[in-house]
């Protein structure tokens, strides 16, 4: 079978893939952790506990601000210092939970073995309600609540589920390495996902450059016996693993603009996301840690950390052996969509998947020179978007071009900086051209909905 | 590490610029100025020194004295300019023709528009075009070539057969002067970049290899001027020369392959592209058929890249999930 | 000869001529009527095309003022009371006179006193930087120095002061159009009335930080420990949010919050006499006292 690729656009940037031999191995705790309410795409959590309060590991402190949110849990065991602002990596105020760290006591009911279970629980709707008890959020960068995903809005049906182990982006080795570790509870969290959006088949999506975890991945669906779940090899390409363009590969379906993945029959989840299903489901282990990729060339102890949420940036870096004087760039996540950490003592949150130390010269942005139209921007941009002209559009912010040019589907991949010839900053541009667009688009919507609400009364 | 580096994402870039871009197409036509050296000999060097030293320290005294911005002759564009100029010229031209060419091309057609990028007409063409009709006899006087390899000499074909033409020849009588492999291989007079058509091709694929250019706009040129003379030809072979002899002179290889695609005053598009090129081949064989120059092919690329921005404005990529 | 010269001006007179009826014609057929008064208003306008108004361009606010009602709605900031005075006597309205406006810059977070915690490398703009990140300083209201500001101004009444990265505004050029305000992401410039010759106190803080969070990332910050608005006699300090606010329609330009401000946030600007701190503070000591000695007789 031929390897499957998106239909537009898309970059070849060299995958260096340097920890993939790194296990993954725990973190020693740290003496205080950090936990923020916003880890999650939607409103900030609520929390439930107070200072003093004594919290175990698993234990909710914080509780969903609406539907589109999520549970947040201790990730220690300890005491609660305080609650308040503290600047995240971007050095933005958000409220977090402060823990210092007594032993490691776990909350009852939590299943701490190692043993595997296999057996699917038959409800659906209790297992939707464990994944929202258990903070379940998309780990693949996104952080988007997996039970509001899970829950499609009537009238939409799921016709397959992708499990996304693709992992494009240069570096990252986390779900490479969860895949050939933990590979049989990825397996059985795809299960349960196809289980409950109606026994659709599921395709495990993994890319060509990660040939042990497909044939580990398929000797285990093998050895598990379960039906209706198949591995699919794609190419090597930036970006498979979006969300839209998995899609389009796995099922060639395009996702229309501003649409759901459900639209199409879609749902696609990660693979780090697929092992806190089955963590939530059948071990009822809520998020509490997540495997980190820490890598770099200048970076000498590459690892890969399985890391509890809270735990301070520098505190996984220190325990590495600091950062390398070389290193002028810290990035959480990876180098094409990751962000640039500007505060180490920023706290890790569920969606880290990666620390990424780069030097000056890989990193430093060379000076912008003139245009030279050679649409390479346009041939590299996988929703079919042209950088160059929304780029000068968002410098003379003209919203309606901007619209009309669709900026608002660009799904900040990077491959249109990453491949000008002239350094010239387009994504910075476009994300804001995307912003108006957007919120040009919101207003819209909103006038909308009070007119027709007016014209009801 | 004082601070730590803040910007947003992507975080690393491809090994690109526009520089290594630009050094890619001069490297693919280095085969092509070997011939022009290999076949015209020392005064062809001549003409190429003079072209492109003027072109570069012409965009360099502009960069530097008139406009004060940072000189922008590292990104090597100039030299391009410089070599397709002299490619585009005979080998006979006095240098201070050539240099009144490099004047138009960088001085006019370049810089007075704000420099690389936003130029609207191929510069090299626009200083080729000036000196076509500003010094007609220094730009149609042919000399043999005078390298070390053996060659014919006399007019361009295309000039032969028009002159020809005019004194009541038959096509046919004509063109059996030439022969193509001749024409592939070069030994003709001309300007030295039609010298020799493989060499070109050669740095062509070279270019499309390294995914420098796309080969849409070259290939719609090549198949629009074949399918253009193939109708014509067909209804009066007596008139009309033949598609193989078309595509293998006046300069047709040089421009489709190098000068209609410079990425500044070509469609970003793949349709436009396509159009682009259909414009081109067609005009082209409109103008050697019917007009009065014998060639076309600069004209042709010229009168295409003023449309550039309505084919931009035209033609869109196809988006992500729209119809 | 001559008669080549006697018909090429023949044809060229006649063809002008000829031309220039179809002109008229032309321009008769597509006559648009319009209020002469447009015109009117148009030319009393300064004609700088800003927006600062609201409108478009000058003659967008022409048409707008003579559709209106009144003037209620309809200002020019660069014009001011003068401009409005001329547009109201065309259209024969009222006009409320406004006190004139200047843009004031919020922020006193100078390379100094505000450290930088790390370096920014991506494109130099305000908007793009605050998208993704607070800035460069451990401050996440202050000013973000790459100049959208000064880009935005037409009037060239801002720059930037490369010594505190910071910018700064010329009062005599600034038209109050409120350009910057909409340029800057991160609402640190203020149009405030401009004060008896100028003369103004403000709050030259933004951040919301709690005391000693603030004052870590910058040295002059407001930390909100409300001295300020406890030594005001005019009631027009607010503390909210950590933050103090100076209302200016209540403040009296004395100075004694810029005395006790303890990080030097509030800025008085225009004022004959340099601030004398030490009898600011004896005064208000006083008036303590005796206010004591008010409350003890009692």
């Amino acid at each position: 079978m031929s390897k499957r690729t998106f239909s537009i656009g898309g970059v070849h940037p060299h995958d260096s893939k340097i920890s993939r031999g790194c296990p993954i191995c725990p973190l020693p705790l740290a003496p205080t952790v950090y936990i923020s309410v916003a880890q999650h795409i939607g409103a900030p959590s609520v929390p439930c506990v107070a200072v003093g309060d004594k919290v175990k590991v698993g234990q909710v402190i914080a509780e969903p601000g609406g539907f589109v949110s999520a549970f947040i849990h201790s990730s220690v065991s300890g005491t609660v210092k305080s609650i308040g602002p503290r600047p995240d990596l971007a050095g933005r105020p958000v409220t977090h939970i402060e823990i210092a760290v007594e032993g490691d006591e776990w909350a009852d009911g939590i299943d701490t073995t190692d043993t595997l279970v296999t057996e699917i629980p038959s409800d659906n709707k209790a297992i939707v309600e464990k994944i929202r008890l258990g903070g379940v959020v998309g780990l693949g960068g996104a952080t988007f609540p997996t039970h509001v995903k899970l829950s499609p809005p009537p009238g939409s049906k799921c016709e397959r589920v992708i499990i996304n182990g693709c992992e494009c982006e240069p570096y990252l080795t986390s779900d490479f390495r969860t895949l050939l570790e933990k590979g049989e509870q990825v397996v059985v969290g795809a299960a349960i996902l196809r289980q409950v959006m109606g026994n659709v088949p599921c395709t495990i999506a993994i890319e060509e450059n990660k040939p042990e975890a497909v044939a580990h991945i398929r000797e285990v669906i093998e050895k598990l016996g379960y039906e209706g779940i198949e591995v699919m090899e794609m190419k090597m390409m930036y970006p498979q693993g979006g969300e839209k363009q998995l899609i389009d590969a796995v099922m060639h379906r395009q996702v229309g603009s501003g649409a759901l993945p459900i639209s199409v029959g879609a749902v696609v989840q990660n693979v780090a996301t697929a092992l806190a299903v089955y963590d939530a489901v059948q071990k009822n282990k809520p998020i509490v840690d997540n495997s980190v990729t820490v890598t770099g060339e200048c970076f000498p102890n590459q690892a890969n950390l399985l890391v509890r949420v809270g735990t301070p940036l520098r505190y996984i870096l220190d325990y590495l052996g600091g950062i390398p004087a070389d290193a002028a760039k810290v990035i959480s996540g990876g180098p094409m969509m990751g962000r640039a950490v500007a505060n180490l003592d920023a706290a890790m949150v569920k969606g880290t998947g990666a620390l990424l130390l780069l030097t000056e010269a890989q990193t430093r942005r060379a000076p912008e020179s003139e245009c030279i139209r050679c649409g390479r921007c346009a041939d590299a941009c996988p929703m079919g978007l042209e950088p160059f002209l929304l780029q000068k559009l968002s410098r003379n912010s003209d919203v309606e071009a901007l619209e009309a040019n669709a900026a608002h589907d660009c799904i900040e991949c990077g491959c249109c900086l990453y491949s000008c010839p002239a350094n010239i900053p387009l994504l910075d541009w476009v994300r804001l051209g995307k912003g108006l667009a957007m919120g040009a688009i919101r207003a819209r919507a909103a006038a909308a909905k009070a007119a027709a609400e007016a014209a009801k009364k | 590490m004082e601070k730590l580096l803040v910007s947003p994402n992507p975080h690393i870039h491809a090994p690109v610029s526009t520089k290594t871009l630009m050094r890619d197409v001069i490297i693919a036509l280095i085969p092509a100025v070997i011939c022009s050296f290999v076949f015209y000999g020392w005064r062809e060097i001549l003409v190429m020194a003079v072209s492109v030293a003027s072109c570069v320290l012409l965009e360099w005294a502009i960069t530097k004295y008139m406009l004060r911005k940072p000189s922008t002759i590292g990104d090597l564009s100039a030299v391009i300019t410089g070599i397709l100029l002299a490619l585009n010229l005979p080998y006979t031209t006095p240098w201070w023709v050539v240099m009144i060419g490099a004047v138009v091309a960088i001085g006019v057609a370049k810089m007075t528009f704000g420099g690389i990028g936003q130029n609207i007409w191929n510069p090299a063409l626009v200083g080729r075009v000036f000196l076509l009709v500003s010094f007609p006899t220094y730009m149609t006087t042919w000399g043999a070539p005078q390298g070390v390899v053996d060659a014919v000499s006399g007019p361009t074909p295309l000039g032969a057969i028009q002159e020809g033409l005019m004194q009541g020849a038959s096509v046919q009588e004509l063109t059996s002067a030439f022969n193509y492999r001749d024409l592939l291989f070069a030994n003709l007079g001309g300007s030295a970049g039609e010298a020799c058509a493989l060499a070109l091709l050669a740095g062509f694929i070279y270019l499309c290899c390294r995914k420098v250019v796309k080969p849409w706009i070259t290939l719609s040129i090549f198949g629009t001027v074949a399918l253009t003379s193939l109708i014509f030809w067909g209804i009066d072979p007596a008139r009309f020369t033949d598609p193989l002899f078309n595509l293998l002179t006046g300069g047709l290889v040089l421009g489709a392959c190098f000068m209609a695609t410079d990425y500044v005053t070509s469609p970003m598009s793949l349709w436009g592209g396509v159009i682009f090129g259909v414009g081109i081949g067609f005009l082209t064989m409109m103008i050697r058929y019917f007009g009065s120059y014998p060639e076309g092919v600069s004209f042709a690329i010229l009168i295409m890249n003023s449309v550039v921005p309505l084919l931009n404005m035209w033609f869109h990529q196809k988006k992500f999930g729209r119809k | 000869m001559s008669s080549t010269i006697i018909w090429t001006i023949a044809v060229v007179t006649v063809l002008g001529l000829l031309l220039a009826l179809v002109l008229y014609l032309v321009a008769q057929k597509f006559k648009v009527e319009e209020d002469p008064r447009i015109d009117e208003v148009e030319k009393a306008m300064p004609g700088a095309n800003c927006g600062g108004c609201g409108f478009a361009g000058c003659r967008a606010f022409a048409e707008a003022a003579v559709k209106a009602p009144n003037l209620d709605n309809n200002y020019c900031p660069v014009g001011g009371n003068d401009t409005m005075a001329k547009v109201a006597a065309i259209l024969g309205y009222e006009v409320k006179a406004k006190a004139p406006m200047v843009a004031v810059v919020r922020c006193n977070g100078t390379c100094a006193v505000r450290p930088r915690v790390n370096e920014w490398g991506g494109t130099e703009s305000c908007a793009v930087k605050a998208q993704l990140y607070a800035g460069d300083t451990g401050c996440a209201y202050g000013c973000l120095g790459c100049g959208d500001c000064v880009k935005a101004c037409q009037f060239g009444a801002l720059s930037m002061n490369p010594e505190t990265g910071l910018p700064e505004v010329d009062e005599e050029k600034c038209t109050a159009c409120g350009a910057c305000v909409k340029a800057c992401p991160k609402k640190v410039i203020e149009l405030r009335p401009k004060g008896p010759r100028g003369m103004r106190v403000f709050v030259s803080c933004l951040n919301r930080d709690k005391g000693p969070v603030a004052k870590k990332a910058c040295a002059s910050a407001c930390i909100g420990c409300g001295i300020c608005a406890k030594t005001c006699t005019h009631d027009a300090i607010v503390v909210e949010g950590n933050i103090a606010y100076i209302d200016a329609s209540k403040c009296k330009l004395c100075r004694e919050c810029e005395a006790m401000c303890p990080t030097g946030a509030i800025h008085g600007v225009n004022f004959p006499k340099p601030l004398d701190k030490d009898a600011i503070k004896e005064r208000i000591k006083i008036r303590n006292q005796k206010a004591k000695e008010a409350a003890a007789n009692e």
